[in-house]
């Protein structure tokens, strides 16, 4: 988790969301729909990007979890810098989940033109409407990267 | 307006700022209501009706009770009386708001008729999933065109009547409208802590002290004192925040039963049915125009659900009597009350209804003429506000227009419906006015120079995502001659000095009014003790001619001669300068205070499949002065991407038989995504300045933002289809 070794016991219901947030208090991943439907969850699982609030953490045994606050230390993640420098959000519920996508994105190379990153940026939405900003934030990372 | 003497140079306001809080909010740092670490909590999840309307007959808490780490089932046979006072000033509606857990009665499907509470989430959730409720169901009351109405509101100017019997052009109109959720991307969230009578709530609200600390107080009868309210950040909310829904008081009331404190998260689906809903609507419209399309008469009839037991009411009369010149106008706005949970303004209330209505009919009645829709609009530009007769502080609906009709290319537009084909794709070009009544509301803020020469500066209100955290030092910072680096802004804690509703588009007019006098204030504290202080080179100066950069105080003419705040008062030994100010609207307005804009967009409708896609979005925008334009270019392309919802997507379905919403999560009532959303611009006309409106000229720009983008996308598809679709959401089966 973010670097370090834990080991935890936990309910069988447990998600890995609600592990993160309610038994590690690392709040920093959110909670938009517990379904699957917001991309709010988003973490890194063995470098994929996946929805926390559908993958039960007794499945991660041995796992490799990245969550928001384990992205960067001292200097911003540039990703994390373009999110600020392009405006990306606006409330920042949405965007621990759209940042942790958005490293997925660029991982995985989905950054060709504007309609693929719109596309592959779908799962997460974002109710403030920074879409236009958030592919702009995503090209401006993945340009430098 | 009366300028100061001293008028401070104007270096923050007006500047492209990132966000002072954009740090937190990348790094997971940022604490929502549900994020904040309280030592002991508990978790509380609510079991919700499952019937539209009826009694409760027996409530089974036993197999909830046999898991273990559950502490208690909470509901109406067991909970505590609660006083439930009268909350005037609240922006609770005329009514009798919902007692929960006080009485067996069953106003709406998904009223929360329990709660549990155990040690960790997941025994909560499991044991609120096996307490059985049995009810007396009665059928629900869901339909809105054949319920009952109450006596409707009216308005009337002229004698529309006449006028519309002897109009030359005649338009007929019934539009419908869904109910909306306002759907944050955080949900609601309470976490409530008492300690003896004392109340604290860590809760996600968008009113700190008048929506939630006094609700709170009123529903436990306790003074005000006693609630504390802290909510430091707020995960979008779009009105869903006006007010504290039930589930608040069930946190409370959870954590003064079980002595703990209590975390209680609505699920999604609870979401809609327990904070509120933009309500559905019928609006029907009479539009009669000479020849030329000067407009002549306006008949509106308005039906809109409500609760059975709270009346909601919103602006929606607005535009259809402010926005054109109409000499005679008849309105009428009936509530129908319906068993649903009381709805609430959701962003752009009223008007996003209404002015949809309004910029639909004149596409109707520019295509019926042959006129170009700008032109019309511009033939039926008023001089006043004919519904109030007062000026209007500022309209440059004019400049907006023609802004954007040069920046869309407007008049390369062929204007005959179903004129362009792309493959597959009818294009068409739509357009539509926008305009919002925004709000202005005495507010207070505290500033404070410290010794160091950095100040801080706090206030009540809250930041759900336009930017407070950054526009109030842009205000603070040039007020006080300090940087954007050495001032401080706190909010959202009920200990700071009272602001009105974050929302209404009011916050900036009201609360930056406020700080800029605070900061105004103090400051003059501040070089009034300079002038006063023989050992400081501003002695005996005017104070009117003293201005203050970086934090130094300067002869305005001659920058050599003064000193700097922390000089000041490191030598007359103050830890710090104080002052509350205040700011409020005067009790009688001369001007009718409105913010404009023009919409534009191109569309492209499959014309065997029925799907819309928005290709190109421009918005223009009359909103007085933008304290900080990077901030309100993501607040206008935001308000798009909720219009673009409003027109395609957002549809809140409920099953007739038992008041079900079908749909109530993200998978079924679609939002947009950011494959949907192409690119969007914004302009906001230069020199905008209101200062009739306030003094610090803004007009206020997060409702006016959505209002008129589901109009101009619906004349966009007329353009590409030939299609009048007078409901919203436009869906695929209406075009099919
Ligand atoms: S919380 Fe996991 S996708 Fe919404
Ligand atoms: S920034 Fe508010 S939901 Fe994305």
């Amino acid at each position: 988790m973010n670097g370090e070794r834990r080991t935890v016991t936990v309910d069988n219901r447990t998600s890995l969301l609600d592990l993160v947030r309610e038994h590690f208090g690392l709040t920093g991943t959110k909670k938009g729909c517990d379904a699957g439907a917001c991309g709010a969850c988003t973490v890194l699982v063995d470098g994929h990007r996946v929805n926390g609030c559908l993958t039960l953490a007794v499945r991660l045994d041995g796992a490799e979890v990245i969550t928001i606050e384990g992205l960067s230390r001292d200097e911003l993640h540039p990703l994390q810098q373009a999110f600020i420098d392009q405006d990306a959000f606006q409330c920042g519920f949405c965007t621990p989940g759209q940042i942790m996508s958005g490293v997925g994105c660029i991982r995985e190379r989905h950054t060709g033109s504007a309609s693929e990153i719109r596309e592959w940026m779908s799962g997460n939405i974002c109710r403030c409407g920074c879409y236009v900003k958030i592919v702009k934030a995503v090209q401006q990372a993945a340009k430098g990267r | 307006m009366t300028r100061q003497p001293n008028r401070q140079p104007q270096k923050a306001v007006g500047t492209p700022q990132s966000r002072v809080d954009g740090r937190l909010k990348v790094t997971g740092q940022a604490t929502y209501a549900a994020d904040h670490d309280v030592t002991g909590v508990a978790y509380g999840v609510m079991v919700d009706a499952t019937v539209g309307r009826g009694r409760i007959t027996g409530v089974d808490t036993r197999a909830a009770l046999d898991q273990p780490g559950v502490r208690a089932v909470l509901h109406h046979g067991n909970a505590p009386r609660l006083p439930y006072v009268d909350n005037p000033g609240s922006n609770n509606p005329p009514g009798e708001r919902l007692r929960v857990f006080q009485d067996d009665r069953v106003r709406f499907f998904g009223q929360p008729v329990a709660v549990v509470v155990a040690d960790t989430l997941e025994a909560a959730q499991h044991a609120a999933s096996l307490v059985t409720v049995t009810y007396a169901a009665e059928p629900p009351s869901t339909d809105l065109t054949t319920a009952p109405a109450d006596e409707p509101q009216r308005y009337a100017r002229g004698d529309a009547e006449a006028a519309w019997a002897a109009a030359p052009v005649k338009l007929d109109l019934a539009f419908r409208f869904s109910r909306n959720h306002h759907n944050p991307m955080e949900p609601h969230a309470t976490i409530a802590r008492w300690e003896g009578d004392t109340l604290t709530l860590w809760d996600k609200t968008q009113w700190v002290v008048g929506g939630t600390q006094q609700e709170l107080a009123s529903v436990f009868g306790i003074p005000q004192q006693s609630v504390r309210v802290i909510s430091p950040f707020v995960g979008g909310a779009f009105g869903s925040g006006l007010r504290a829904w039930p589930h608040v008081t069930v946190a409370a009331l959870a954590a003064r039963v079980t002595g703990r404190p209590v975390k209680l998260v609505l699920s999604r689906r609870q979401l809609y049915f327990g904070t509120g809903h933009r309500p559905a609507y019928t609006y029907a419209l009479k539009l009669g125009s000479d020849r030329r399309g000067r407009l002549a008469a306006s008949i509106q009839d308005i039906r809109a659900e409500t609760s059975s037991y709270e009346t909601f009411t919103e602006a929606v009369m607005g535009p259809g009597h402010m926005m054109y010149r109409t000499p005679n106008v008849r309105q009428a706005y009936a509530t129908v009350p319906l068993d649903v949970n009381t709805p609430i303004w959701m962003r752009g209330p009223g008007y996003a209804t209404g002015a949809h209505v309004v910029e639909c009919a004149m596409d109707e009645l520019a295509h019926e003429l042959g006129v170009d829709p700008i032109e019309l609009r511009l033939r039926n530009e008023p001089e006043t506000d004919e519904s109030s007769g007062l000026p209007f502080s500022s309209r440059r609906l004019r400049e907006c227009l023609a802004t954007g009709a040069r920046e869309f290319g407007w008049h390369r537009r062929n204007p005959a419906p179903r004129s362009t084909r792309d493959g597959d794709w009818l294009v068409g070009t739509g357009m539509a006015a926008a305009v919002y009544d925004f709000g202005r509301a005495p507010a207070q803020a505290h500033a404070r120079i410290n010794a160091d020469g950095t100040a801080l500066v706090q206030a009540a209100t809250s930041d759900m995502g336009p930017g407070t955290y950054t526009s109030m030092p842009q205000v603070a910072a040039d007020a006080l001659g300090l940087t954007m680096t050495t001032v401080e802004f706190r909010l959202g804690d009920s200990l700071m000095p009272p602001t009105p509703p974050h929302g209404g588009s009011m916050t900036m007019a009201s609360v930056g009014s406020a700080v800029q006098d605070a900061c105004d204030k103090v400051r003059r504290q501040a070089i009034t003790l300079a002038v006063n202080d023989a050992r400081s080179p501003l002695h005996r100066v005017n104070p009117d001619d003293v201005v203050v950069r970086d934090g130094r105080m300067h002869v305005k003419n001659d920058p050599t001669r003064g000193e700097t705040y922390r000089q000041l008062l490191g030598r007359n030994q103050r830890d710090h300068l104080e002052v509350i100010g205040s700011w409020g609207p005067p009790e009688q307005s001369r001007y009718s205070m409105h913010a404009f804009g023009a919409v534009f967009t191109e569309v492209a409708v499959d014309d065997r499949l029925g799907l819309v896609r928005v290709r190109r979005m421009l918005g223009v925008y009359d909103a007085g002065r933008i304290i900080n334009p990077k901030l309100a270019d993501s607040q206008a392309l935001g308000g798009m991407v909720g219009g673009i919802g409003q027109a395609l997507l957002e549809h809140t379905v409920t099953d007739a038989r038992d008041g079900r919403i079908v749909n109530a999560n993200l998978a079924d009532y679609l939002v947009p995504v950011n494959a949907d959303i192409p690119d969007l611009r914004a302009i906001y006309l230069d020199g905008g300045n209101d200062q009739n409106a306030d003094p610090i000229g803004v007009k206020g720009l997060g409702e006016v933002v959505i209002v008129g983008v589901a109009a101009a996308i619906t004349n966009a598809v007329f353009h590409a289809t030939g299609r009048r679709i007078r409901e919203l959401p436009i869906t695929a089966e209406a075009l099919l």
